[in-house]
C-alpha cells in the first residue's frame, strides 16, 4: 500500500460563502431524516459509556464532600479510614480540583481542595476494592474544619459590577417617563442543576508516564489540555476517550474533579481507578445555572414602537471565576429602542460554581425579556405577536452592525399561522370546568458561533471513507450528520462512511458546546471532503466544482469513473479546518425562533398543564431533520422544565444544596411533556459557514419558558415574576386577584 | 453501603422470628436501600420477607385481606380493589413510577420514611435520623413539610398516597410480634412526632405486618385528588382522599383524608361529622375542610399548604359529589 496523501484544506470565514455547495451535491443523504448509526449500540446497551468498561483490577474511588461552606480543611481521620475494609488509599492531594473548569478554559482551574469554598466540594479520595467499601469508607471520613463565615445572599451593593459588561445608550429614564406605556418589573429564576442522563465518570490508567482516561466530556481538545496542567504532565502524555457522552448541556465543558482524582489515585495506586460521581456530588458539586434576578425597563410609544428598552441582572458565581451567566447577550440586539440600558451584576457566593448551561444567558435572559414584552404589549394594546413585528430592527440596535440574517419575522408570522395563533382569546376567557385555557407567544433569540475544528477522512483503495476528529456525540447525533456530511460530499452511500469521534488523539475540533459542534466540526468534515474532491477531480482533469460524485461513482462530462478506479489502489488522505473570521465580528449572527405554548391552568390548585408546544426556528441549512427535531423538542422540554418545575433549593442559612437528586429537582416527566410541533425555515445564512448551517438545540430552550409564563397570563390574567411556576405560587397569585377584583 | 447480613424468611414465622432478634425485614426494597446506601439507615442485618407466602389478596368478611407483599401495581389492578375500592387503585397509581411500584409492597409502603431533604443529609440536624440533634427544617427549605400535628421537633411528613386511601378507607393493619397478633386501625399506625420523632409509626421491635383489611365497601363515591410540582414521580405538595355517600340528597356518611400535610394521613372524626347530615355544597366542604385543617401552621415555605389543602379537598367531594364548584373558584 502507498503513503497516505498529505491533502489538506484551511478556511478561514472572512467573509460571506455563498457557494451553497451542499445544495448542488448529487448523493442525497443530507438534510434527510437518517437514524444515528450508533444507535442500534445505545438502545441495546452495547455503546459504553465512560464507567462502562473497567481494565482488570480497577480500583473505586468516592469522594469526601465538605459539609461546611467555607474555610479549610486542617485535618482527617486519614489513618482510620486506611484501615477500613477494603481501603486502598486516601488521596488528599493539593491538585485535586475546588471545581470543574470552564468550558474553552484550556488550562487548570482553582486547585487545592483544601480551602473550602462550598458545601460538597470533594476534599479527599476514599479508594477502594469495590465501589461500596469506597462509600462506606467516605461517609465514614471525619474532616476538621476551620470554618469561615459563608456568603449565601449578599445585598444588591454588594454585587461587583464589572464596567465592561454595562452599556447604555440615548436616556432611558427620560425615555421611560415620557413613553406612552411602560413596564418596569423584576423578575427572579433559580439555580439549576444540568441533571443529564449520565452522571461524571472516568477511569483512568497509566501506562509509564503516559494517562488513558475514559471520561465524559464534551471539549476533549481543552480538557486534555486542563487535565494535563491540573496534573502537572505534557498535554501530549494524555488522551481521554469519550467515544458516548449520555448528555451534557455544558455540563462537562471543563474537566472536573473525577478525572483530576481519578488520575492522580491511578498514578499513586499504579492501578487503574474509576471515580464515578453519585447524582448529589453532581449537583453540589460540578456546575450549575445561576439564579438570576433580572430588571425589564421597556417602553413604546403610542403606536407599539419601542422607545427604551432596559435590561438589568444579577448573577452569582463562586470567587475568582471569570464566568458569569450572560443573561442580556441576545438583549442588545433582539428588538429595538433607541435608549438602551445593558446591565450586569455579580455576586460572589458560597455555593456551588456557576456555569455554562444550555444556552447560557439567553435561556434565562429571553424568557424575561419575552414575558415583559408580554405585559407592554398587553398594556399598549396590541396583539403580542404584531407588537414584536412592530420592534424588529433593521440592523443591530446597540452596534449598527447589519444581521447575517434575521428571520424574527418570518418565525412569528408563520409560528403564528401553524399554531392557530388567531384563537386567542382575551385574558382569563376560556375555560373548561376548574381549567384555565391560554395561548402564549415568545421570541426565540440565541447567538450563533463557529469554532477551530478540524478533520481527517481517509478514503481507502476499496472506497471506503473513515471520518475522524475528536468532536463528541454528546446525544446530539455528531456521528449521523458528520457520516452525512462525508458521505453527501464524497458520493457515497452512508454504509460506506464510517465516522470515529471522541478520542483525543485524533484531529482536534470545537468540541460539543454553544450549538457550535455542528457547524465547526461540520464544516471541517466539509473541507476535509472538498480537499479529496479535489484531488479525484484533478486525476479526472476537471474543476472540483464540474465533478459529480455519486454512489461511489466520478460523473464529469458524461464520464462515469467509479472511485476505485480513479483511487487505483492508492489510500487518500485529507485533512479539513475552519477557522472563525470577520464574518464573526462583521455582522450579527443569531438564530431566531418563535414559540407558541396552550396551557390550562387549574383553578383550584394552580396546576400547569401544558397542552402544546409549537416551535418555528430558522436556523440555517437542517443537516438531519430527525436529529434536529429531537435537539429542538430537548431543548423545548428543557425550557418547560425552567418554566415550571426546576429549581436548586439552597438553604441559605448554611449554604446546602436540598434539591439534590431527581426525586426533588424536577425534571419533567413525560406525562408533562405535551404534543410538540417543530417546523424549520428553509434557511442560509452566507455569514455562518461553508455550509450554512447554525446552532440549534439551545435555541429552543430559549422560548419555550417565556410562551408558557405568557400562556398562563392568558388563561388567569396573573403574572408569575418568580419562575418556576408551581402550583403555589400560581394559586397564591390567583387567589390574590380574586381578593382584588 | 455498611456490611450487613442478609438471611430470607421462608415463612411468616420465620420472619417475625428474625425481627424479634433484631433483624430489619426487606421487601421491595425500594426505599430501604436508597436510605443504606446513604447511611441513614444502618441496620446489621436484613431479614428478606419476599418468599413468606404474604402475597395473597382475600375475601375476608365482604371485605379484603391484602397480604403484606402484595406489590403496589398488582393490588392496584386487582378487579375487585378497582371496582369497589377505587380510591385505593387511584391513589396508588398516583405514586411512584411503574417499575417502582412494581417492586414496592404494601406493607412496605405503609414503612415508607419521609422524604425530608434534612432526613437524608448526614450534615443536617434531625431528629428523625439522629435524636436529639434537632431540627433544620423548621426554619429551612420545608416547602413540602407538615402543617398540621407538627412538634417543635419534627415537621415531616409521611409522605405516601396509598396510605392516604386506607385511612380514608378505615383499613386496619394485621401485625404479628413475640406476644402474638394484634390489629391497628391504620389511622393510627403512622405516629405523629411529638417528642420522638424518630419512631414513625406504632410496630414495636421484633414486630412485623402480615397485612391489610379493609372493611366491606361503603358504596359511596371515591376520590382521590393529588397535587404535585409535576405530573408524575413527584411526591404530593397536598392530597386529598374521600369517600361520601349521599342518601335522598343529604350525605350519610363522608371520609376525608389529607395526605402530604403531618406525619400521618390526615383525617378527623369532627371533620366527617360536619358532613353528615348536610346537603352537598361549596359551603359545607367548606366547613368540613376547615375543620379537618384546625390548627394547621405553616412554617414559612409551607403556608401555601393550608389553603391548598382546603381547596383540593374541597374540589374532591365536589368531584365526588357531582357539585360543580368551578365556576365560581376564580
Amino acid at each position: 500500500m502507498m503513503d497516505d496523501m498529505d491533502l489538506s484544506l484551511h478556511h478561514k470565514m472572512e467573509e460571506k460563502d455563498e457557494r451553497n455547495q451542499l445544495d448542488q451535491t448529487a448523493q442525497d443523504v443530507l438534510s434527510k431524516p437518517l437514524d444515528r448509526p450508533e444507535g442500534p449500540l445505545k438502545v441495546t446497551g452495547r455503546a459504553t459509556y465512560a464507567d462502562e468498561e473497567h481494565p482488570e483490577g480497577t480500583a473505586h474511588g468516592v469522594f469526601v464532600r465538605s459539609t461546611v461552606a467555607h474555610g479549610w480543611v486542617t485535618g482527617m481521620n486519614t489513618a482510620a479510614l486506611r484501615k477500613m475494609p477494603g481501603v486502598l488509599a486516601v488521596v488528599r492531594d493539593a491538585k485535586m480540583l475546588r471545581n470543574p473548569a470552564q468550558g474553552t478554559a484550556g488550562e487548570a482551574p482553582v486547585q487545592n481542595p483544601n480551602e473550602i469554598f462550598y458545601v460538597g466540594q470533594p476534599i479527599a479520595l476514599v479508594v477502594a476494592e469495590t465501589l461500596e467499601q469506597a462509600r462506606h469508607a467516605a461517609l465514614a471520613a471525619r474532616p476538621k474544619y476551620e470554618a469561615k463565615d459563608g456568603e449565601f445572599e449578599v445585598p444588591l451593593e454588594d454585587y461587583e459590577t464589572p464596567p465592561k459588561k454595562q452599556s447604555s445608550e440615548g436616556d432611558l429614564d427620560s425615555a421611560m417617563g415620557q413613553a406612552a406605556h411602560s413596564v418596569d418589573s423584576i423578575y427572579t429564576t433559580p439555580a439549576m442543576g444540568h441533571a443529564m442522563m449520565e452522571p461524571h465518570a472516568a477511569v483512568a490508567q497509566w501506562d509509564g508516564g503516559k494517562l488513558t482516561i475514559r471520561a465524559s466530556c464534551q471539549m476533549l481538545k481543552y480538557n486534555v489540555a486542563e487535565l494535563a496542567d491540573s496534573l502537572g504532565v505534557k498535554a501530549k502524555n494524555v488522551r481521554i476517550l469519550s467515544p458516548y457522552v449520555g448528555g451534557g448541556f455544558g455540563g462537562k465543558l471543563g474537566i472536573s474533579h473525577e478525572a483530576v482524582a481519578a488520575a492522580l489515585a491511578a498514578r499513586k495506586l499504579k492501578r487503574p481507578v474509576s471515580v464515578a460521581l453519585h447524582r448529589r456530588n453532581v449537583f453540589e458539586a460540578t456546575t450549575r445555572r445561576s439564579e438570576t434576578r433580572q430588571r425589564l425597563r421597556l417602553c413604546c410609544d403610542d403606536q407599539g414602537h419601542l422607545t427604551g428598552f432596559g435590561h438589568e441582572a444579577w448573577v452569582s458565581s463562586l470567587h475568582g471565576e471569570s464566568f458569569s451567566e450572560p443573561v442580556t447577550q441576545a438583549s442588545s440586539f433582539t428588538y429595538a429602542g433607541d435608549n438602551r440600558v445593558i446591565g450586569h451584576h455579580i455576586a460572589r457566593l458560597n455555593i456551588t460554581c456557576a456555569g455554562s448551561m444550555r444556552a447560557p444567558g439567553e435561556a434565562v435572559g429571553v424568557p424575561i425579556v419575552e414575558c415583559a414584552m408580554d405585559e407592554l404589549a398587553e398594556k399598549a394594546g396590541i396583539d403580542p405577536v404584531d407588537f414584536r413585528l412592530r420592534n424588529i430592527p433593521e440592523k443591530d440596535p446597540s452596534t449598527g452592525k447589519p444581521y447575517s440574517s434575521n428571520r424574527l419575522a418570518d418565525c412569528l408570522t408563520e409560528g403564528a399561522k401553524a399554531f392557530g395563533w388567531e384563537k386567542r382569546g382575551e385574558v382569563a376567557h376560556q375555560r373548561e370546568g376548574e381549567w384555565l385555557i391560554g395561548l402564549g407567544v415568545a421570541s426565540a433569540v440565541r447567538v450563533n458561533m463557529l469554532m477551530n475544528s478540524e478533520a481527517t477522512i481517509t478514503l481507502d483503495p476499496d472506497g471506503h471513507a473513515v471520518v475522524e476528529t475528536d468532536m463528541t456525540d454528546i446525544g446530539t447525533g455528531s456521528y449521523a450528520i458528520l457520516t452525512q456530511l462525508a458521505a453527501e460530499m464524497l458520493g457515497l452511500p452512508m454504509d460506506r462512511v464510517k465516522t470515529v469521534l471522541g478520542d483525543s488523539d485524533l484531529p482536534p475540533s470545537s468540541g460539543s458546546g454553544g450549538s457550535f459542534g455542528a457547524a465547526s466540526a461540520g464544516s471541517s468534515v466539509m473541507l476535509a471532503a472538498r480537499a479529496l474532491r479535489e484531488k479525484i477531480a484533478e486525476r479526472l482533469g476537471v474543476e472540483e466544482k464540474d465533478v459529480t460524485l455519486k454512489d461511489g461513482n466520478a460523473i464529469s462530462g458524461n464520464k462515469v469513473t467509479p472511485l476505485t478506479e480513479i483511487l487505483a489502489g492508492e489510500r487518500l488522505k485529507a485533512k479539513g479546518e475552519i477557522e472563525p473570521g470577520a464574518t464573526g465580528d462583521d455582522v450579527r449572527q443569531a438564530t431566531w425562533g418563535a414559540q407558541f405554548a396552550e396551557v390550562a391552568v387549574s383553578a383550584i390548585t394552580g396546576e400547569v398543564r401544558v397542552r402544546r408546544l409549537d416551535a418555528t426556528f430558522a436556523c440555517g441549512r437542517i443537516l438531519n431533520p430527525k436529529t434536529a427535531r429531537s435537539q429542538c423538542i430537548g431543548g423545548m422540554v428543557f425550557g418547560l422544565g425552567s418554566a415550571l418545575t426546576e429549581e436548586l433549593s439552597y438553604d441559605l442559612r448554611n449554604g446546602r444544596l436540598m434539591t439534590r437528586d431527581l426525586a426533588d429537582y424536577h425534571i419533567p416527566s413525560n406525562l408533562d411533556v405535551p404534543p410538540m410541533n417543530v417546523t424549520f425555515l428553509e434557511d442560509r445564512d452566507p455569514y455562518a459557514n461553508p455550509m450554512q448551517a447554525k446552532g440549534i438545540g439551545e435555541l429552543a430552550c430559549c422560548g419555550t419558558a417565556g410562551a408558557i409564563l405568557n400562556a398562563i397570563h392568558n388563561a388567569t390574567g396573573i403574572r408569575v415574576r418568580d419562575f418556576p411556576a408551581t402550583p403555589d405560587k400560581v394559586i397564591e397569585a390567583i387567589e390574590a386577584a380574586q381578593g382584588q377584583g | 453501603m455498611r456490611d450487613f447480613v442478609y438471611d430470607r424468611a421462608d415463612s411468616a414465622d420465620a420472619a417475625q422470628t428474625a425481627a424479634k432478634e433484631g433483624a430489619r425485614a426487606i421487601a421491595g426494597g425500594t426505599n430501604l436501600l436508597d436510605l443504606m446506601k446513604h447511611e441513614v439507615e444502618t441496620p446489621d442485618r436484613l431479614i428478606d420477607v419476599n418468599r413468606t407466602g404474604l402475597d395473597q389478596i382475600e375475601e375476608a368478611d365482604g371485605g379484603l385481606r391484602i397480604g403484606a407483599l402484595v406489590r403496589n401495581a398488582d393490588l392496584a389492578a386487582e378487579e375487585r380493589v378497582r371496582r369497589d375500592w377505587p380510591l385505593l387503585s387511584r391513589a396508588i397509581l398516583a405514586g411512584a413510577s411503574p417499575q417502582i411500584r412494581n417492586r414496592a409492597t404494601t406493607a412496605g409502603n405503609l414503612m415508607q420514611r419521609t422524604r425530608c431533604a434534612y432526613f437524608y443529609d448526614l450534615g443536617s440536624a434531625c431528629n428523625k435520623r439522629s435524636p436529639g440533634s434537632g431540627c433544620d427544617a423548621l426554619n429551612g427549605v420545608n416547602r413540602m413539610h407538615a402543617i398540621l400535628g407538627t412538634s417543635e421537633h419534627c415537621i415531616a411528613t409521611y409522605p405516601g398516597d396509598m396510605a392516604v386511601a386506607l385511612v380514608a378507607l378505615d383499613a386496619e393493619v394485621e401485625i404479628a410480634g413475640a406476644n402474638g397478633k394484634r390489629t391497628v386501625p391504620i389511622a393510627e399506625f403512622h405516629r405523629l412526632p411529638g417528642d420522638r420523632p424518630d419512631r414513625d409509626n406504632v410496630l414495636e421491635d421484633g414486630e412485623i405486618i402480615l397485612g391489610v383489611t379493609l372493611p366491606k365497601p361503603t358504596g359511596g363515591a371515591q376520590v382521590y385528588r393529588k397535587v404535585r410540582d409535576r405530573r408524575s414521580y413527584a411526591f404530593a405538595l397536598v392530597s386529598a382522599a374521600v369517600d361520601v355517600t349521599v342518601e335522598d340528597g343529604k350525605i350519610t356518611r363522608a371520609a376525608l383524608t389529607l395526605g402530604s400535610v403531618a406525619a400521618k394521613p390526615w383525617r378527623s372524626n369532627e371533620a366527617d361529622k360536619v358532613l353528615v347530615g348536610s346537603e352537598p355544597s361549596r359551603k359545607a366542604f367548606e366547613n368540613a375542610a376547615d375543620r379537618l385543617l384546625q390548627g394547621a401552621q405553616g412554617h414559612g415555605e409551607n403556608d401555601y399548604k393550608i389553603g391548598l389543602a382546603r381547596r383540593t379537598l374541597v374540589a374532591a367531594l365536589a368531584e365526588a359529589t357531582g357539585i360543580d364548584i368551578a365556576g365560581d373558584a376564580a
